[in-house]
């Protein structure tokens, strides 16, 4: 199976599709990190003196802290202090009041990538919060969406209007104390989306929000905060796709959803960032915390990503299943080629009693690529009739690639039921002959059968994403059989 | 106290019997010795902080001022242990407090066939040992492994010419007298199995209740081309012991390896088995059983290298847990770039009978190879409703009905082991005292 190899090859050596550079007129600050720059980052955004000082604490503690070195990656040492912590377009004061008003550059940028911002107003459906380098540039729908009473803005803005509530649920998931990314984040982030889902409330429409990382040496440090009262219900799209870059770009973001009583929120990401060339040069370094608590009773969080892109993958979206009967999810496709890794996985911590979580996790490795599935099941001691099923299987294309799993499976409750099943394999002969027996040309036979492999998370997807993420997988596969 | 100077301090709590008992001739041996617990020294006592220790916490150890053991006399032991060496008539190596006992070890063997006491093989045919002793257990990178390199006293030897075959399985008995003072031993065997033989291997780990001691044990085991060998481990110390074993294994192609493990006794005790297939074509299986309770802390930890291709894993490991017992089981399957063709199954389950009993499960699989299949599961649950059910239903107590799931579940493991007097050994103690007090082992239904 020559072909099928030099196929595979082809795959794990696709050039990056979206790799170009918007020239946008930028206001950035010079590298390095200390009070000084925290302090100047929240006076630019006219933050308030609470949040200063919080993100002073944060740095604080951060300075104080060592990076993690637990996980299954290699890369060489991040310095702080050559990192440029604040960059945003520069726009006419006061910030555009229509899409029209948009650095055209900007709108350039996202025509290239093929968000519709312009068209999605018109074509409906999506309320794109985007995202670029920094400061939230566009924000959409927002009008429609304030008759319902839902909030839905960038996070400076809420900031600024929503104060109380910022406060109120600020770190309350993820502390500034939680890890060394997540400090770093609390003390630099530049902006975000916000949004609140008043009681009862079914959001009409997919939130989205599109990140992009422009500025050259900028890391991206968002921070995105989801509540939703009870009874409420919404669902959230994340994108992301980054320029090619020659030095690695750092990101560290911080998601934090909060369900109270009956809520329920979806999460989803594609995450498409520049994953480095060939020999591992350049390529975003992603380190994110994400995490939600299901507050109240019967409560529902369910993650949903599909992680393309990154030379480094840290990622690990949690559920803390707190209120009785509460539901978490988490749904995962990670592939990784050319030298990328990813060490990805999720927390399931059941607090309440009946609470169920689900776990599945789809890694599929190809080239140098190294996919680590990190996952932690916890039943803490009041967790009566606790649920969990866990399944994480691998993909291997190639024989230089390496597929891992760590599962941890940490249990304190008689009454547990904790199912955990992984497999390791790779795209048989016999299923490729199959197919190219009816015809298929060999690539989209690889094609189908890594579709098919991955159908179980796709299937939790939103449309949109779910297309958009078949054609993701659909371009890293060209040219992989002949 | 950092992990470094916690182990100097637990090494100078030893090395009150280091002068005297440790024999550093010949001059190689004396120079492992110093390197092995120079090593430890690096290493530190482990503490939670460690992956490797995150869920077993050895600070009770540090707190305790171990004394050298004296080899005690043979009477008070467990009736069971003698049951058991009785059972099995083949050679064996009797180990008291850690000391060799000739006058209850029986040496003769088959043709071809050495067993023996580590410390005689030493003084007579040193050559024998050089080139094995130490090179297969990670010293280097194990602070228990490097303790017992440095301090062990004595320990066991058993090797198979090639071709030989052992027909009775050889017994290793390790057992502990009862004591008032809180006692070490560092015992160590080195099992050779040459091309083409084939045995049976049995180490019993036995105490009395009441006596602090802690058993720090290596065994190397290396399997030859195409040899077969069966290794079986039952530890049943006294209920205020410590246990902290590495099973070191290195199999030859299209060699087979067997190992049971079966843990019921000890306060804290810790169990690691590391294979390495580094030839084409081997078979490896391991099962595993442990019933922990009261206090009990269990660790069991297996890790499979497959180095080479085409090699077979297969591994079942279950545990039970009662009132506030602690169990952890960490299984890791290795599969390098070289080892295609590999084919590796793990099973792990727990039953939880308790409200206060906590597991910790961690099934790993590592995977540098494509074209292999590697499995893994884990369930951790309670005796399910229904089944409790179906037996009620028909008019078995409930206390009965349980007895005999817990037993169904056990005996998944227990029915694997071949050799026949062993597995009624591990019969008998599971359905001894508190435990399974029925009789479905002898089929005697109410």
């Amino acid at each position: 199976m020559a072909s099928q190899e030099a196929t595979i090859r082809e795959f794990a050596e696709q050039e990056y599709r979206w790799g170009f550079d918007s020239r946008i007129d930028s206001e950035t600050i010079p590298p390095g990190l200390d009070e000084g720059v925290v302090r100047l980052i929240s006076a630019k955004k006219g933050e308030p003196d609470w949040l200063c000082q919080w993100r002073l604490r944060a740095l604080r503690h951060w300075q104080r802290m060592r990076e993690p070195t637990w996980a299954n990656l290699r890369y060489p040492p991040i310095d702080y202090q050559q990192i440029v912590y604040y960059s945003a377009p520069k726009s006419p004061a006061g910030g555009p009041q229509s899409l029209d008003e948009l650095d055209p550059a900007v709108r350039q940028m996202f025509d290239k990538l093929g968000i519709p911002l312009a068209e999605q107003e018109r074509l409906a459906g999506v309320a794109v919060d985007a995202v670029v380098d920094s400061a939230s540039v566009a924000t959409s729908f927002q009008k429609q969406l304030a008759k319902l009473g839902i909030i839905f803005c960038s996070f400076s803005e809420a900031v600024r209007r929503h104060s109380e509530l910022v406060r109120r649920y600020l770190g309350s998931v993820v502390p500034y104390t939680d890890n060394y990314f997540a400090a770093l984040n609390s003390a630099v982030f530049s902006d975000g989306s916000f949004c609140y889902i008043p009681p009862g409330v079914h959001c009409p429409m997919e939130l989205s929000t599109y990140f992009r990382i422009n500025a050259r040496n900028t890391g991206q440090f968002e921070r995105t905060l989801i509540i939703a009262e009870p009874g409420s219900y919404v669902s959230y799209l994340e994108g992301c796709t980054a320029p090619m870059r020659d030095e690695h770009q750092l990101h560290a973001a911080v998601v934090e959803l909060v369900a109270h009583e009956e809520a329920q929120i979806r999460y989803a990401t594609v995450q498409n960032w520049y994953p480095g060339d060939r020999e591992g040069r350049g390529g975003v370094y992603n380190f994110v915390t994400k995490r939600g608590i299901c507050r109240g009773a019967r409560s529902r969080i369910s993650w949903t990503q599909v992680e393309v892109g990154s030379a480094i993958t840290w990622k690990y979206p949690s559920v803390i299943l707190r209120g009785d009967g509460s539901v978490g999810e988490f749904y995962s496709v990670a592939l990784t080629g050319r030298r990328q890794q990813a060490d990805t996985g999720t927390k399931m911590i059941h607090i309440g009693r009946n609470t169920r979580s689900t776990i599945v996790s789809k890694g599929i490795s190809a080239g140098r690529g190294q996919n680590s599935y990190r996952g932690l099941v916890k039943v803490q001691r009041a967790a009566e009739g606790a649920r969990n099923y866990s399944q994480c299987d691998s993909l291997l294309l190639g024989d230089q690639c390496g597929a891992h799993t760590f599962p941890y499976i940490e249990v304190a409750n008689p009454t547990a039921q904790v199912e955990h099943e992984a497999s390791t394999s790779r795209i048989g002969e016999d299923q490729i002959f199959y197919c190219r027996q009816r015809g298929l040309a060999a690539e989209d036979a690889v094609n189908l059968i890594v579709n098919g492999f991955c159908k179980e998370v796709f299937r939790e997807l939103p449309m949109e994403f779910a297309v958009e993420a078949q054609k993701l997988l659909a371009v890293n596969l060209e040219g992989s059989v002949g | 106290m950092g992990t470094q100077q916690a182990g100097d301090a637990f090494l100078r709590n030893l090395d009150g019997l280091r002068g005297h008992t440790v024999a550093s001739r010949p001059s190689w041996l004396g120079e492992l010795r110093g390197a092995a617990l120079g090593r430890f020294t690096r290493l530190g006592f482990p503490t939670t902080r460690q992956e490797e220790w995150r869920f077993t916490d050895l600070s009770r150890m540090l707190s305790i001022r171990f004394e050298p053991a004296c080899g005690g006399a043979s009477d008070g032991l467990a009736s069971e242990a003698w049951a058991l060496v009785h059972a099995l008539p083949g050679p064996r190596v009797v180990l008291v407090d850690g000391h060799f006992r000739a006058d209850l070890s029986v040496t003769a063997a088959g043709r071809g066939i050495v067993v023996d006491s580590l410390c005689r093989v030493l003084r007579d045919s040193p050559g024998l040992l050089a080139p094995h002793l130490a090179h297969y257990a990670p010293w280097r990178e194990h602070p228990f492994v490097a303790l017992n390199t440095g301090l062990a006293t004595e320990g066991v030897f058993v090797q198979l010419a090639a071709g030989a075959v052992q027909e009775e399985p050889v017994h290793l008995v390790h057992l502990w007298t009862a004591a008032g003072k809180a006692r070490v031993a560092h015992p160590r065997a080195l099992i050779l199995a040459e091309p083409n033989s084939r045995a049976a291997i049995v180490e019993s780990y036995w105490g009395s209740h009441g006596s602090v001691s802690l058993t720090n044990a290596v065994t190397e085991i290396v399997v030859g081309r195409g040899a077969v060998l069966e290794h079986a481990k039952l530890q049943e110390e006294g209920d205020e012991a410590f246990h902290m074993a590495t099973v070191q294994v290195h199999q030859q192609s299209r060699s087979s390896f067997t190992s049971h493990v079966v843990f019921l006794g000890g306060s804290l005790a810790r169990n690691e088995i590391n294979i390495r297939l580094e030839g084409r074509r081997c078979r490896c299986t391991l099962n595993g059983l442990y019933w922990a309770r009261g206090r009990q802390h269990m660790d069991l930890r297996t890790r499979i290298d497959h180095a080479q291709p085409a090699c077979a894993s297969e591994e079942l490991y279950k545990g039970i847990l009662d009132e506030r017992a602690r169990g952890v089981f960490n299984g890791k399957i290795y599969v390098h770039r070289a080892a295609q063709q590999t084919d590796a199954k793990q099973t792990n389950r727990a039953l939880v009978l308790s409200d206060q009993a906590r597991v910790n499960t961690k099934p790993q699989l590592e995977i540098f190879a494509d074209d292999v299949r590697c499995t893994h599961g884990a369930t951790v649950g309670q005796i399910e409703p229904e089944a409790m059910f179906y037996l009620r239903s028909r008019g078995i107590a409930e206390r009965r009905a349980r007895q005999l799931l817990i037993w169904a579940f056990a005996n998944d493991v227990v029915g694997r082991i071949g050799l026949a007097p062993l597995r009624t050994a591990v019969e008998q103690l599971l359905t001894a005292g508190d435990g399974l007090s029925v009789g479905p082992v002898a089929g005697r239904l109410p």
